[in-house]
């Protein structure tokens, strides 16, 4: 990335426990819905681009930010809403954290699921054009062809050992 | 209330399937998705079935195709910036040309009527006219008029005027200037507050209906010198008003419109999986249009809905494709 650190000493945050499995969790004739716990599980884990740091200690992700919208015509969870806070109001990665958090779940959930990206109303100048971007899918398409992109966003989604 | 009925569920397609493009005939028509292919369906034993796979014109995804009005060629468009035009004068569908010049992604590709002029537009904000003589494609225009990615371009139904329509929220017409021969900006159709992804002429080319990120379909009407109503024109050129805006139907971004030549009905694709249609009312003011949604089919497909197009000979009947991979045949009764 830039050969310079944009925000060069990051605010940590404190990680949150493990998930409690719970019995009724591997019982399997209940039916498990995507609860919020759930979805940030998959997106705590995601690298920074510019830090050795996960979207969860640098805050970028929260877990109380996701919200799962019920579709009107189906009660089944199918509509899920990030937002994400960058760490900097000026921010030049933002549109890659969003791009990895929507390729992430992308990958991840069933396909019946309308994933929105967003950033937090008012933690970025750029908001609507970053938000605009991520929304569209053609042009996201079009970047996860670019494979020097793609090489990117995996380093961010992979998970570190 | 009409109903939509599903005739056949078409799969050939690996992955996202972006546009559907009936034969201007309407025995046949093609698709055109993320595998990088096209493929040309057929009615086979009063089935649609699979004629012909076109692979290898493109190294990234088609995002359009269009048949010539001849029906004798389909020009493709692809993120990887060439648009392959593939005819059949062998025999079989070939890939005879390729057109380069654009930076990036093509987004969208329109035969002009008479089948002599080419419009493609790309993420690199242009619009490019080409003009076709014997089988020769030559670039007549670069036009940089749009501030941002171009989605669509439809050329009028019978004159050689050009809509597109950008991410940048405003649709633009063009024309040729016969001082000059310089392609120039006539219109400019600002209303929209996101991406406008499609937009449709209807089959007299004074109305064009729009769609966007913001969940609105808008229709505008053309206003020329001298009309009734005193709509006040500039420079001898006509004026493009929003005389409808249908609001509050569609619950994510409408990616496709198309505006049926013969019933008159419009289609929606919806990222919502909605298919809807709506019909002017017979009592509607053309100054002040009125449309009601006639239809809307829940879960025409499992994922977004990105293209609608209507047959253009057999009324009622249109195709659809999807993110789900699945090319869909429908028969609108009234």
């Amino acid at each position: 990335m830039a050969d310079t650190l944009e925000n060069i000493n990051p605010k940590l945050y404190k990680k949150i426990d493990e998930r409690i499995v719970t019995a009724n969790d591997e019982n399997e004739n209940i039916v498990d819905e995507f609860d919020t716990r759930e979805i940030f599980d998959l997106i705590r884990n995601i690298n920074d681009p510019e830090h050795p740091l996960t979207l969860e200690e640098l805050n970028v992700v929260e877990q109380n930010l996701i919200e799962n919208v019920p579709l009107q015509i189906d009660n089944r969870a199918s509509k899920i809403i990030v937002k994400f806070t960058p760490t900097i109001p000026h921010c030049s990665m933002a549109t890659l954290i969003g791009l990895s958090i929507r390729v992430q779940l992308l990958r991840t959930l069933p396909s019946r699921f309308k994933v929105n990206v967003e950033i937090t109303p008012g933690t970025h100048m750029s908001e609507s054009a970053v938000n605009k971007q991520l929304a569209d899918k053609e042009r996201v398409a079009a970047a996860l062809e670019n494979n020097h992109l793609l090489e990117v966003i995996n380093q961010c989604v992979g998970i570190k050992c | 209330m009409g109903t939509l009925e599903l005739k056949q569920t078409l799969s050939g397609h690996r992955g996202r399937v972006w546009n559907v493009c009936w034969h201007p005939k309407g025995s046949c028509f093609a698709s055109c998705g993320e595998d990088k292919t096209i493929i040309i369906w057929g009615l086979q034993d009063s089935k649609w079935a699979i004629k012909t796979i076109l692979t290898e014109g493109h190294t990234r995804t088609i995002r359009e195709i269009a048949w010539s009005p001849c029906g004798s060629y389909i020009a493709s468009a692809s993120f990887d910036a060439t648009i392959a035009i593939w005819d059949k004068q062998s025999g079989q569908f070939e890939c005879n040309a390729t057109l380069e010049g654009h930076e990036n992604e093509i987004k969208s590709v329109s035969w002009s009527s008479s089948g002599q002029l080419l419009a493609t537009c790309s993420r690199d904000k242009s619009v490019w006219i080409w003009e076709v003589t014997n089988g020769d494609y030559e670039c007549a225009a670069v036009i940089n008029a749009h501030t941002q990615d171009v989605k669509k371009v439809r050329w009028h139904p019978n004159e050689e005027i050009v809509a597109s329509a950008s991410y940048d929220n405003t649709i633009k017409l063009f024309k040729e200037d016969v001082a000059d021969s310089d392609w120039t900006c006539i219109a400019t159709l600002s209303s929209h507050t996101s991406t406008v992804w499609s937009l449709a002429w209807d089959k007299t080319g004074n109305r064009i209906a729009t769609c966007s990120d913001d969940q609105t379909v808008k229709i505008w009407q053309e206003y020329k010198p001298g009309n009734d109503p005193g709509i006040v024109t500039t420079s001898n050129e006509p004026v493009w008003k929003c005389v409808c805006t249908l609001s509050g139907y569609h619950t994510r971004t409408i990616y496709d419109i198309d505006w049926c030549r013969t019933t008159g009905l419009l289609v929606t694709a919806c990222g919502d999986d909605i298919i809807r249609i709506f019909k002017e009312d017979s009592d509607s003011d053309p100054h002040q249009p009125s449309f009601t949604m006639v239809c809307t089919m829940d879960t025409a497909h499992t994922q977004d809905v990105n293209c609608v197009q209507w047959d253009p000979t057999v009324p009622g009947q249109l195709v659809s494709a999807s993110d789900d991979g699945l090319v869909k045949m429908w028969f609108y009764n009234e």
